[in-house]
């Protein structure tokens, strides 16, 4: 999202979302499927809850020696003759990208769906070189067109009802378009076709990387990403360097819930493990292969407040179950990684400042930490932002007198109970029968749309006084 | 019926200031279950708001508080799911360096919320309905999530006489309350719980019940907005109809 939208406070973004009608369609239709299909495949699947425990723990047990498994990784991807660079910052990793390909010659690159390249923003970066970059998951493909980013970390495009991008597809290509997806998906492998064939350079993302084979896995569902790491010249793959995983047993945890909690599959139906450039056996594969490990902020975090984020596998199901996400959806939390998650890695990327309202962008109702597949404790971790945007003085100076004064009230029964008697006063020209059905100003904020409840005319507490005074 | 102990009721400050009836329902119940059950004097709240939008050390001042009232309690039993996780899962925590420590942790074990001392303290679960007809049941985050209880309530509702206990599609999603999220957020929050009222009134239940004064205020003040002739009631109040 622009800096310019992003001058837009969260709230309002949010109630924008929640007054677009195709938005809230698209929504329902597809976090309602992608959550029966996740809860299907974990019903077949009794040794799913020990498998997620076990990729928990592995996840942890390689972030206490990333170093370590990262130097494997970069020797075995050498010795296999691909290049491993590293980026410290957004900037750098694009700066890597683009000297790739100016070097190599390339004017299209090929990419397959990456959350990584979307989070250094290379696409804007390559077309500055004067390199197209060209969107080959159906989803990014429809984003690109639109000149949208993702609002959903496996479904790009999940925004998008079939009937807009018909329409979308329609205006591209001059011509009458059935909201058919089927239809949808032969235009766009027809357009896509002649790119692949074209193309000098593929970038993909990388879901894991094995350090002690020195294989970079991708986890798709189209064939894209097998075109896109076997038809260019040059394949260069973009990697947060917390994807690392030690051996391929390590792997095949990851693999077996991932694609369950994702999207319902028991695996996805390519599973692309690439081992550095083609071999001189080998009939196809790029001349060139790189492995681009992006820091960006995560290095940081390893000892850090929000490092169990860092064992996040991007399968998006702590979006689909959020109650927030599924309101508002992706865009209207402002930055490239939406719902409970994205809010953890938005502080991690961009630093507290960025979360000072996203923070409390959840009802910490805790429906993401069970879904998750390696159980992160997003709402701990939530709160821990919170913490740290009151400490920092982030937040608003109202709201931390306001909970200093709560403070207060609470530490201090006499002024609790004065606290009620004034609320009963203060509540009379509002409240009737019990219930309070409209307030002045901010107040209004619970009342325009629910009752409250009037202060009691009498509190449990002062009953209980008066009944143990008559029992006496 | 007599010699059931003793319990202390944590009546929270929504129930204390809001919902009376609620610690009333329960003093009366658990009284003909056999049940001496006291208040210590001057409770407030036990700092779920404070703790939640990241005031910690204000949190656990309030923590040290509510232990200090609660240390010699058999029992203590609590009207909100929220509220009792608060206790049992984050007070230990928030009290580990202080003076308090020990305490803390021995009246994190001694809590309980409502239901589930109903169920698995007391081991007590034939009860007949305050109210007659259909009756359906909202989970609440906290309990279901924080404290993995969704089945007390519901052995309690199953074999609840003069009433009928109808599934809630959706019961585990989250009504929007959230806290201060409901005023945060307030736009988010009521379409959340539109959504919630909208699996509620498909049941044809008449009584909505849940076992968090949060949710409760938060789907109560719905309905009413609504005009719907549903009621939300707190589990307390629907069970104290009964003789068991």
């Amino acid at each position: 999202m622009s800096d310019g939208e992003l001058a837009i406070p969260f709230r309002q973004r949010a109630g924008s979302a929640l007054k677009d009608a195709f938005l809230q369609e698209a929504l329902t239709i597809a976090t309602t499927k992608f959550i029966d299909l996740r809860r299907e495949a974990f019903e077949d699947f009794p040794e799913g809850e020990a498998l997620r425990d076990r990729a928990r723990a592995i996840k942890e047990a390689t972030r206490q020696r990333l170093d370590h498994y990262l130097e494997a990784l970069i020797a075995n991807i050498e010795r296999l003759g691909g290049h491993v660079h590293y980026a410290k910052t957004s900037e750098e990793a694009r700066a890597i990208v683009v000297d790739i390909a100016r070097r190599t010659g390339a004017r299209m690159a090929v990419k397959s769906k990456s959350m990584a390249t979307e989070e250094i923003h290379l696409n804007e970066a390559l077309e500055h070189a004067g390199i197209t970059p060209v969107e080959t998951d159906l989803g990014e493909y429809i984003i690109q067109l639109a000149h949208e980013r993702p609002s959903h970390i496996i479904a790009p495009a999940i925004h998008k009802t079939k009937g807009q991008v018909a329409d979308l597809f329609g205006r591209e290509f001059k011509r009458r378009v059935e909201a058919d997806p089927e239809v949808l998906t032969k235009i766009a492998r027809d357009e896509l076709r002649e790119k692949f064939l074209q193309a000098d350079l593929g970038i993909t993302g990388a879901n894991f990387a094995v350090a002690d084979t020195g294989t970079v896995v991708l986890v798709t569902n189209e064939g894209n990403g097998r075109m896109v790491t076997s038809l260019p010249r040059v394949h260069v793959a973009v990697m947060g360097v917390e994807k690392v995983v030690p051996s391929l047993t390590d792997l095949m945890v990851f693999l077996a819930i991932l694609a369950k909690s994702a999207t319902g599959q028991k695996l996805s139906v390519y599973t692309t493990l690439v081992r550095g450039p083609r071999r001189a056996e080998e009939l196809e594969g790029p001349d060139e292969f790189h492995l681009v490990l992006l820091d960006n902020g995560r290095i940081a975090q390893l000892g850090g407040p929000l490092r169990e984020a860092l064992s996040c596998l991007r399968c998006g199901a702590c979006l689909n179950v959020c109650p927030v996400y599924q309101q508002i959806g992706g865009h209207a939390y402002g930055y490239t990684y939406p719902g409970p998650i994205g809010i953890l890695l938005t502080a991690m990327l961009e630093g507290p400042r960025s979360v000072r309202d996203l923070a409390h962008a959840s009802s910490l109702c805790g429906a993401c930490a069970d879904a998750c597949p390696v159980r992160i404790d997003i709402p701990r971790m939530l709160i821990a932002l919170r913490r740290e945007v009151d400490e920092k003085k982030i937040a608003p100076w109202v709201e931390r007198v306001a909970f200093t004064l709560l403070a207060r009230l609470l530490t201090r029964p006499a002024l609790y109970r004065l606290a009620a008697r004034s609320g009963r006063v203060l509540q009379r020209p509002f409240a009737s029968e019990g219930t309070i059905s409209r307030l002045p100003v901010f107040l209004n904020d619970w009342t325009r749309t629910r009752d409250l409840p009037a202060v009691a005319a009498r509190t449990f507490q002062e009953r209980w006084a008066a009944e143990q005074g008559r029992t006496q | 019926m007599t010699g059931r102990g003793r319990a202390s009721l944590m009546v929270t400050c929504l129930a204390d200031l809001f919902f009376p009836e609620v610690g009333m329902a329960i003093v009366r119940l658990l009284r003909r279950l056999g049940v001496v059950v006291d208040v210590p004097p001057s409770q407030t709240c036990c700092g779920l708001p404070l703790f939640n939008s990241g005031y910690h050390a204000e949190a656990a001042a309030v923590a040290r508080r509510t232990v200090a009232l609660f240390k010699d309690s058999e029992h203590v039993v609590v009207p909100s799911g929220s509220c009792a996780w608060m206790i049992k899962h984050e007070y230990p925590g928030l009290l580990t360096e202080t003076g308090l420590a020990r305490e803390a942790r021995d009246v994190a074990a001694r809590t309980h919320e409502f239901s589930q001392f109903l169920v698995r303290v007391l081991g007590v679960t034939e009860f007949t309905s305050a109210v007659p007809g259909r009756v359906t049941y909202h989970d609440s985050c906290h309990l279901l999530r924080g404290l993995h209880e969704s089945q007390s309530p519901r052995t309690l509702l199953d074999s609840l006489r003069g009433a009928e206990f109808v599934a809630l599609p959706g019961a585990d999603e989250c009504c929007g309350f959230g806290g201060s999220f409901a005023v945060r957020l307030p736009e988010v929050s009521s379409q959340i719980l539109a959504k919630k009222l909208a699996n509620v009134e498909a049941t044809g239940a008449g009584c909505l019940v849940a076992c968090d004064a949060g949710c409760l205020m938060q789907m109560s003040g719905g309905l009413k907005r609504r005009k719907a002739r549903m009621r939300a009631l707190h589990l307390a109040e629907l069970l104290d109809g009964s003789r068991p």
